[in-house]
């Protein structure tokens, strides 16, 4: 019974191979122009640089000498074009040359701070979708009542709040005078490196080695950064959720169910909900990508030592490799989750084919 | 004056508009009655107005100078004589937030300047003329799309270099494609009507029929749209403020002071506490504003 809506708009499954194939192919070539012209960009941004590379390694009171065979050493005597040549070569390899500071690799200082982001922002988008979905329904079926227009002034709230300085007062009230939560970084110092590094996820690392006492630090320090980046991204995915579910409650087959006797919820969860699920992945999938941001601001506040931390770092002495490296990846990662994001859809949705 | 206003209000409600230009002063009437019914939004605008008053009078507005330091009036909690306090040079916060709406505004506006105009000749380009050039600019905007826009504006203010006119080309180097996308999906679907066949017919150039025909019937969409995205200019301005690639000191820029204020947040909780609250209602106001301008140019939505 609770099919049949979708089994009648289901078309039939009839297309030819070759199509099929070249429709892949064709977006596939959108995505590597698309990834192509990501390098190109960031290529760019690391010359637009006012600061001279070369007296930034060598110093202002270098001779020429030294500076020209500096600059030999960098590559940066050769035209542009094998410049850009040689940093595309570079980049297919893994390689996005080494830091300004400590000369290590910059890749590997990337794989040692992402999953500290990649914690946060996990445990942060259960929190959004878990609280922003059941709130955007919620704000639909009431809608024009008292609830929709508090979602409304919640959400648009979320959207106006700087997050750094939510942050901050957070921080102060939360942990300085109440003493509810952690401070500063990932766990208790006192905590530190008890439990054996296993995924890098701090929380799944205490839970393996099964240390509680380690897994409530980590809990107490991710909690207050992970509740105020999540109320960002609440307040977008209960607005999203409200106009989805908007969409599909004015739908005839929602009034065919309640003519029928239907319960309530049974039309709101079991019908209605039903049909924007594929959606709401989307919409998650894309505000887990928008969280990188958030997560630049955060940890700066949080000093949670992951990948916003890192960049920022990088960018105030202005050590272009490092800036250049993760610009470009936090652009592969929302390629990526669009990409996935349109898979998921044409999976789980029949319709779309 | 009663008859005058009632007169007014006749001619805008007439049913018969007398010329385009009537028609459309009846038009922006609609739109403001239905905003006007909102009072969120009615909210928002006082306060947007608040704002430009105190950015346009503030040198009478502020009872102390923004930068004048008191060494012996450091960080005093909000009093009589500093309503917001004093912050760790002895300056007095309140001067110094109303001193900043000046940033505040000016980024906002430049930004919209700057964006509006280049992301309509991008899109109504790319829509009226399809085909390779459609093909290029639209790979251009969804790449620059494909960032979150704080990073790619953090990336151009470190290639750049730290200040505040550098932060605001990075904002409006990221503020651009959403205003194309919306103006090449405009000029899409106006390139086939017959006015612009019609202009065609009579041997209008190409440009002509862009510059002089599509341009100026996607401008109010993009005036909302640009409207919409002014709470995230802010935020985003702030933002770089706060990571100190924006104003630099002693420039009374918000998000800068917020920074300065993380320093000193366990003792004087003022002194990061009041900027961030006023980025916060700002913002917030040009959020109300947006979101009632939406709902009364789309009354479907409701």
């Amino acid at each position: 019974m609770v099919n049949q809506v979708e089994t009648v708009t289901r078309t039939p499954r009839r297309r030819s191979g070759l199509r099929k194939y070249r429709r892949f192919g064709g977006s596939l070539l959108s995505v590597l122009t698309t990834l192509f012209l990501l390098v190109l960009l960031t290529f760019v941004i690391g010359r637009l640089m006012p600061v001279d590379p070369v007296i930034a390694v060598v110093g202002p009171d270098a001779d020429r000498a030294t500076y020209l065979k500096v600059k030999q050493e960098l590559g940066l005597d050769l035209p542009v074009l094998q410049q850009f040549w040689i940093f595309f070569k570079n980049l297919l390899h893994g390689d996005f040359g080494t830091t300004l500071l400590t000369g290590r690799p910059v890749m590997e200082d990337i794989a040692r701070v992402l999953p500290a982001t990649v914690e946060l922002a996990t445990v942060t988008i259960i929190l959004g979708a878990g609280i922003g979905i059941p709130l955007g329904v919620y704000a639909a079926v009431n809608r024009g009542r008292f609830a929709d227009h508090a979602v409304r002034l919640i959400a648009l709230l979320g959207h106006s709040t700087p997050i750094f300085w939510i942050g901050m007062v957070g921080l102060m009230l939360f942990y300085a005078k109440l003493g509810w939560v952690g401070g500063s970084g990932r766990i208790d110092l006192f905590y530190e490196d008890i439990v054996p590094n296993v995924t890098g996820f701090l929380l799944v690392d205490a839970l393996l080695a099964w240390d509680m006492d380690v897994f409530w630090s980590a809990v107490s320090h991710i909690i207050l950064p992970a509740s105020v980046l999540a109320y960002a991204s609440i307040a977008y995915i209960s607005r999203i959720t409200r106009s989805f579910m908007l969409e599909q409650l004015s739908q005839e087959y929602v009034i065919t169910a309640r003519a029928k006797g239907v319960p309530r919820n049974g039309v709101i969860w079991h019908h209605a909900f039903k049909n924007i699920r594929v959606q709401l992945v989307t919409v998650v999938a894309l505000s887990y990508g928008g969280m990188l941001e958030g997560a630049v601001l955060i940890e700066t506040v949080f000093g949670w030592p992951g990948f916003g931390q890192y960049l920022t770092n990088a960018l105030v002495i202005g050590d272009m490799n490092v800036v250049v490296a993760c610009t470009l990846i936090i652009g592969c990662v929302f390629i990526a989750l669009n990409v996935i994001s349109d898979l998921l859809y044409k999976f789980f949705d029949p319709r779309i084919q | 004056m009663n008859s005058d206003s009632k007169g007014l209000t006749a001619w805008l409600t007439t049913q018969e508009p007398t010329s385009a230009t009537h028609a459309a002063f009846q038009n922006v009437w609609h739109v403001w009655c239905r905003f006007a019914s909102n009072p969120l939004g009615i909210a928002g605008l006082a306060i947007i107005l608040v704002l430009v008053f105190v950015a346009i009078f503030v040198p009478w507005l502020a009872p102390y100078s923004p930068f004048e330091q008191n060494l012996r009036e450091t960080l005093l909690a909000p009093n009589a004589q500093h309503l917001f306090g004093t912050d760790e040079l002895g300056r007095d916060i309140l001067s110094r937030i109303l001193w900043g709406s000046r940033i505040t505004l000016s980024i906002v506006l430049i930004v919209s300047v700057i964006v509006a105009p280049i992301g309509l000749i991008v899109g109504c380009l790319a829509g009226y003329f399809g085909g390779w050039l459609d093909t290029i600019l639209m790979r251009v905007t969804e790449l620059f799309l494909s960032f979150p826009s704080l990073i790619l504006a953090l990336a151009f203010v470190a290639a750049l270099g730290p200040s505040l006119n550098n932060a605001i080309i990075a904002i409006a180097l990221t503020q651009w494609p959403p205003i194309a996308r919306l103006a090449r999906a405009e000029s899409l679907s106006l390139r086939g009507r017959d006015h612009i066949s019609a202009v065609r017919l009579m041997g209008a150039s190409s440009l002509r029929i862009v510059l002089g025909h599509i341009a100026p019937l996607c401008i109010p969409s993009v005036i909302v749209r640009i409207t919409l995205n002014m709470a995230g200019i802010i935020l985003t301005a702030a933002g770089l403020g706060f990571l100190g690639l924006g104003a630099q000191p002693p420039s009374p820029e918000w998000g800068a002071m917020v920074s300065t204020g993380r320093r000193f947040m366990l003792d004087s909780w003022w002194v990061g506490t009041m900027p961030g609250l006023s980025i916060l209602v700002v913002s917030l106001a040009f959020n109300l504003v947006g979101d009632a301008l939406r709902d009364a140019l789309d009354p479907r939505q409701e």
